[in-house]
C-alpha cells in the first residue's frame, strides 16, 4: 500500500542523509522522497511516498518523528489531500507527428516548453497516474528523456503540517472551507479523456 | 523559576513564543531549566546549568574556552579522552585541570568508560578526542551506548573548516559516520554556535529515552573567540519528550492488570534510567504481581524478594520464561521487546494482553503488538497507575511459580577437575554480599553473572546488553570506578572479552584505579564455543584462544596480579582479590566445556528452551539463590 508523508525538517545540513539512513536501516521502502523549501527558512519539507502495510506506516511515522531535526510529521492515510508530481519529457517530434504531441499535452494540461528540430520538450504537473498515464501515450512517439519531481501532497482545508499545529487539526467548524471532502471529487474535470479514449486516437 | 508546561506533557524545547502560544511579554527571560521536562533535574544533573539567552557572557572567549566552562557549568566533574592534532586547542584547556581529564589508551576505552560511568552514576559520561581515528574510535562505544540508551556526549575534534571535504590529514566524516548511532550530531562551523549547541547536546543526550550525542569542533573553530553578544537558547523545534503519560491509559492497564490471574511484570533498563525501582517494587508489592528483568533491568527489582523471578529471556530462568509465556497479562516497563527477549515473536506469550509503559512512542508495537500503549517516563507512570491497583491474592498463579521455582532452579554440578565459572560468581557474590559495581563483557560469563549473582541494587550492573559489545568490561568498570569512587568496582570478564581492550590496564595504573578484575578464563570465546558445539557439530572454528599469563600480564603493568588454578582456592582469592588495596586482576582458570543453560535457541518460543542442567535433578539448588528454593 501506497502511503504520502509529509514531514517538516529543520533546514540544515545532515538531515536529508539522516532520514535516508533511516529508511535504509530499518529496512523501509522508499518510493519517491522529495525535499524543498517551506514559507519558514529555517524550515524544509519532505513528502515521502512509501510503500508499507498500516504497521509499519506506523514505524515509519513513529521513527521519523523520532530524529531530533525532524519537527512534525503527517502521514495522510486517513486525511482528503492533494497530491501533485511535476514531470518534464523530451520526445522525438518530427514535423509530421508534432501537432499530435502538442494536442495530446493540451488534452492533459501539459505546456510546451522548448522546441526542437525534432523534439518537443513538454512540462506537466498533476496526479501521478496521470502522469503515468500520459507517458504511456506518449512511449510509441519515442522518450528521449524524462524527469519527474516525485510527489508533493498537502492536506485539504485548515489543517496544516506547520510546527505549531496540532497533530490533527480539525477544521474550525466555523469557518467552513473552499475544499471538497473527497479526494476523488476533486479531480480536474480535463481527466476525463482517459486511456482507452485517446488511444482511439491513432498515433499516425 | 518554572514556567507552565504545556498542557500535552510534550513540550517541544523551543523557546519561540509562537510555537507554545505563550505571549512573549508573559515568558520569562528564557532559561534553560524553564525547558526542563520535569520542571526538575535529571538523574541528580543539573539539566540545564545556567540562564540562557542573548548574551555578552562568551564575549572574549575561545570556542575551547566556552567548552570547558560551559562543561563546568553542566555539572561534568569527570572526562575521558585523548589528545591529537585537531583537539589540542581544548586540551590546553584542559591543563587548567577544571575536570577530572582520564587519559586512555585507545578511544574506544575512553566511550565506554564514559559509557560505565553514565551508567554507574546517571550522570552523562564525557569523551574528548581527536578528528579522523580518534573519532572513529568512539563509534563502537557510541553505537553500544545508543543502542542501551546511555547519555554520553563526545567531543570529537575535526579540521579546519576551510579544508573540511579536502581529504586533509585526520580528517573523517565523522558527522556522517556517527549518525546512525548518535540520537543527534553537530558539527559546529561558527564559534557562536557553540555555546546553543552544547546546551543542545545535553538537552538531548540526558532527557526523553537517553543517547549519545556528538559534537565535532574544527581547529579553527576551537581557537575563534566570540566578538558579539550571542544567543545560547536551545532551539529544538523537533524535540519532544513525552514523561507524563496519558492518565486513562494509566487506568485502563491498571483495570487490565486487577482484571488478570496471571500478570506479569517485565522491567527493562529503561526503570534504571527514569529512577523507577522503588515505583517498580511498589507496583509489585501492592498488586502482588511477580517480577522479570531483563540484563539491563538487573538491580531494578530485588531478586531477593518472593516476588522475583530473575532475569527472562534466552539465558533467563526457565520460571521467568514460563511465566511469560503463560501470563495472561504481561507489563512491560522501560523494556522494548528485545529478540533476545522474546525468542520467537509469533510465540511470544501469547495468551497475554499486553501493557507497555515506554517514553520512546516508537517502541510501542515495533516488535509485538501493544493492547495498552502507556508513553511517557516510568517512575511518573508507575505512580499514576499504583493509584488504581488493587492487591489480589492469585495464589493458583503463585503456586504455579512456585512450582517451577523448585523444579527448574538455576543450577550447575561441581564435577570436573578445574573450577566451574559459577562457582567463581557465587564466591564473588557471598564475599561481596552484591554490594559493589559490577561490570562484564559480552559472552557466557556475562550470562553467568546475570543467572548466579542476586541482584537487588540498582546501578550495579553495568554492562553491554543491546549491542554485545566484547571488550565493554574493563573500561566500563574504569568509567564507574571514578563515577563512584572509593566503592568497590569488579569486572566479572571473560578471556576473550577481556583482551580486546586490556591495554587499559595502563590507565588503571596511571590514576590508580582500585578496580579488580576477575577474568572466568575458558581459553575460549565461550559463548561462539556453545553455539559450534550445539549447533555447528562441534566444528570449533577460529573460537580458541591462546591466552597470555593474565596474572603477569598486569604485574607488568604494576597492577597486582593472582592467577587461581584450583578450584577449592577459589573463594579464598575472591577474597584476597576484594580485600587488596589497590588495582587486582585475577585469572580464575575455569573449566572449557561448560555451557549456560537454560537456553532458548534461535528461532524457538521461551516456553521451548533448552534445560541443560537446569532440568535435571538440582543438586546445588537452593544455595545463594534468594527465594528459590
Amino acid at each position: 500500500m501506497r502511503h504520502v508523508i509529509s514531514a517538516l525538517v529543520m533546514n540544515e545540513p545532515g538531515v536529508l542523509a539522516h532520514v535516508a539512513g533511516m529508511f535504509s536501516a530499518r529496512g523501509f521502502n522508499i518510493d519517491s522522497l522529495v525535499v524543498g523549501r517551506t514559507e519558514d527558512p529555517n524550515f524544509s519539507r519532505m513528502t515521502i511516498v512509501v510503500i508499507a502495510d498500516e504497521r509499519t506506516l506506523d514505524q515509519v511515522r513513529k521513527q521519523l518523528a523520532k530524529i531530533v531535526t525532524v519537527v512534525k510529521v503527517r502521514d495522510f492515510k486517513d486525511t482528503p489531500y492533494v497530491a501533485r508530481d511535476l514531470m518534464m519529457v523530451k520526445i522525438s517530434a518530427p514535423p509530421a507527428t508534432r501537432s499530435e504531441i502538442i494536442e495530446l499535452a493540451n488534452l492533459f494540461r501539459g505546456h510546451v516548453v522548448d522546441v526542437g528540430q525534432t523534439s518537443l520538450l513538454i512540462e506537466i504537473s498533476g496526479e501521478e497516474e496521470k502522469l503515468d498515464a500520459f507517458v504511456e501515450l506518449l512511449r510509441p512517439y519515442g522518450i528521449r528523456e524524462m524527469a519527474r519531481t516525485g510527489v508533493i501532497a498537502m492536506p485539504r482545508g485548515a489543517s496544516s503540517v506547520t510546527p505549531g499545529a496540532e497533530e490533527d487539526v480539525k477544521a474550525d467548524p466555523a469557518k467552513p472551507t473552499m475544499s471538497k471532502p473527497s479526494t476523488k471529487a476533486a479531480l480536474p474535470t480535463k481527466r476525463q479523456p482517459t486511456q482507452q479514449e485517446l488511444e482511439a486516437t491513432p498515433p499516425g | 523559576m518554572s514556567t507552565a508546561t504545556p498542557s500535552t506533557g510534550a513540550p517541544a524545547f523551543m523557546p519561540s513564543a509562537k510555537t507554545q502560544n505563550i505571549p512573549t511579554s508573559q515568558r520569562p527571560a528564557s532559561r534553560l531549566d524553564t525547558a526542563s521536562p520535569s520542571g526538575d533535574t535529571h538523574n541528580g544533573l543539573p539539566v540545564l546549568g545556567h540562564a540562557v539567552g542573548k548574551t555578552d557572557r562568551y564575549i572574549g572567549m575561545t570556542g575551547a574556552q566556552i567548552l570547558l566552562q560551559m562543561l563546568v557549568e553542566h555539572g561534568v566533574t569527570d572526562a575521558f579522552g585523548y589528545p591529537g592534532g585537531a583537539i589540542l586547542p581544548t586540551f590546553d584547556q584542559l591543563y587548567e585541570k577544571q575536570l577530572n581529564f582520564i587519559l586512555v589508551r585507545h578511544e574506544q576505552g575512553a566511550g565506554h568508560m564514559a559509557d560505565g560511568y553514565a551508567r554507574a552514576t546517571g550522570k552523562p559520561g564525557i569523551v574528548i578526542v581527536t578528528s579522523g581515528p580518534g573519532a572513529t574510535n568512539t563509534i563502537t562505544p557510541m553505537a553500544t551506548a545508543y543502542m542501551d540508551s546511555i547519555p554520553m556526549i563526545v567531543f570529537s575534534g575535526q579540521v579546519r573548516t576551510y579544508v573540511i571535504g579536502n581529504d586533509a590529514f585526520q580528517e573523517a566524516d565523522v558527522t556522517g559516520i556517527s549518525r546512525p548511532v548518535t540520537k543527534r550530531n553537530y558539527l559546529v562551523k561558527n564559534v557562536k554556535d557553540l555555546p546553543r549547541i552544547i546546551n543542545e547536546a545535553f538537552i538531548i543526550a540526558t532527557t526523553g529515552r537517553p543517547g549519545p550525542v556528538l559534537v565535532d569542533l574544527p581547529v579553527d573553530v576551537t581557537t575563534a573567540k566570540i566578538e558579539e553578544t550571542i544567543d545560547d537558547a536551545p532551539y529544538l523545534p523537533g524535540y519532544r519528550v513525552h514523561t507524563a503519560g496519558h492518565s486513562k491509559m494509566a487506568r485502563t492497564a491498571a483495570e487490565m492488570i486487577n482484571a488478570s490471574e496471571r500478570p506479569v511484570l517485565y522491567v527493562g533498563g529503561g526503570t534504571i534510567i527514569s529512577r523507577a525501582w522503588n515505583e517498580v517494587r511498589q507496583l509489585a508489592e501492592k498488586g502482588n504481581i511477580p517480577c522479570t528483568t531483563t540484563l539491563l533491568g538487573l538491580g531494578a527489582f530485588d531478586e531477593n524478594s518472593p516476588l522475583s523471578l530473575h532475569m527472562l529471556g534466552m539465558h533467563g530462568s526457565a520460571y521467568a520464561n514460563y511465566a511469560v509465556q503463560e501470563s495472561d497479562c504481561l507489563i512491560a516497563v522501560g523494556a522494548r521487546f528485545d529478540d533476545r527477549v522474546t525468542g520467537n515473536l509469533k510465540l511470544f506469550a501469547p495468551k497475554a494482553k499486553i501493557v507497555h509503559i515506554d517514553i520512546d512512542p516508537s517502541s510501542i508495537s515495533k516488535n509485538v503488538k501493544v493492547d495498552v500503549p502507556v508513553v511517557g517516563d516510568a517512575r511518573i507512570c508507575l505512580t499514576e497507575m499504583a493509584q488504581y491497583i488493587e492487591h489480589k491474592p492469585r495464589t493458583a498463579w503463585f503456586e504455579q511459580i512456585a512450582h517451577w521455582k523448585k523444579q527448574y532452579p538455576f543450577t550447575w554440578q561441581d564435577n570436573s577437575p578445574r573450577a566451574k565459572p559459577q562457582a567463581i560468581i557465587e564466591a564473588i557474590q557471598k564475599v561481596t554480599a552484591g554490594k559493589a559495581v559490577f561490570t562484564t563483557g559480552v559472552g557466557q560469563h556475562q550470562m553467568w553473572a546475570a543467572q548466579f549473582k542476586r541482584w537487588s541494587i540498582p546501578r550495579s550492573m553495568v554492562t553491554s546488553g543491546g549491542l554485545g559489545t566484547m571488550g565493554f568490561g574493563l573500561p566500563a568498570a574504569i568509567g564507574a570506578q571514578v563515577g563512584r569512587p572509593g566503592e568497590l568496582v569488579i569486572d566479572i570478564d571473560g578471556d576473550a572479552s577481556y583482551i580486546m581492550t586490556a591495554m587499559e590496564l595502563a590507565t588503571i595504573k596511571q590514576y590508580n584505579l582500585p578496580v579488580k578484575v576477575a577474568i572466568l578464563n575458558n581459553n575460549f570465546q565461550g559463548m561462539v564455543r556453545q553455539w559450534q558445539q550445539l549447533f555447528y557439530k562441534g566444528r570449533f572454528s577460529h573460537s580458541q584462544m591462546v591466552n597470555p599469563d593474565f596474572a603477569a600480564m598486569a604485574e607488568s603493568f604494576g597492577i597486582r596480579g593472582i592467577r587461581c588454578d584450583k578450584k577449592e582456592d577459589v573463594l579464598k582469592t575472591v577474597e584476597e582479590m576484594v580485600r587488596h588495596p589497590g588495582p587486582c586482576v585475577v585469572d580464575f582458570l575455569c573449566e572449557e566445556d561448560e555451557n549456560v543453560y537454560p537456553m532458548v535457541a534461535s528461532g524457538k518460543g521461551l516456553h521451548e528452551m533448552e534445560l541443560g542442567i537446569v532440568g535435571t535433578a538440582p543438586p546445588n539448588s537452593g544455595r545463594d539463590m534468594g527465594s528459590l528454593a
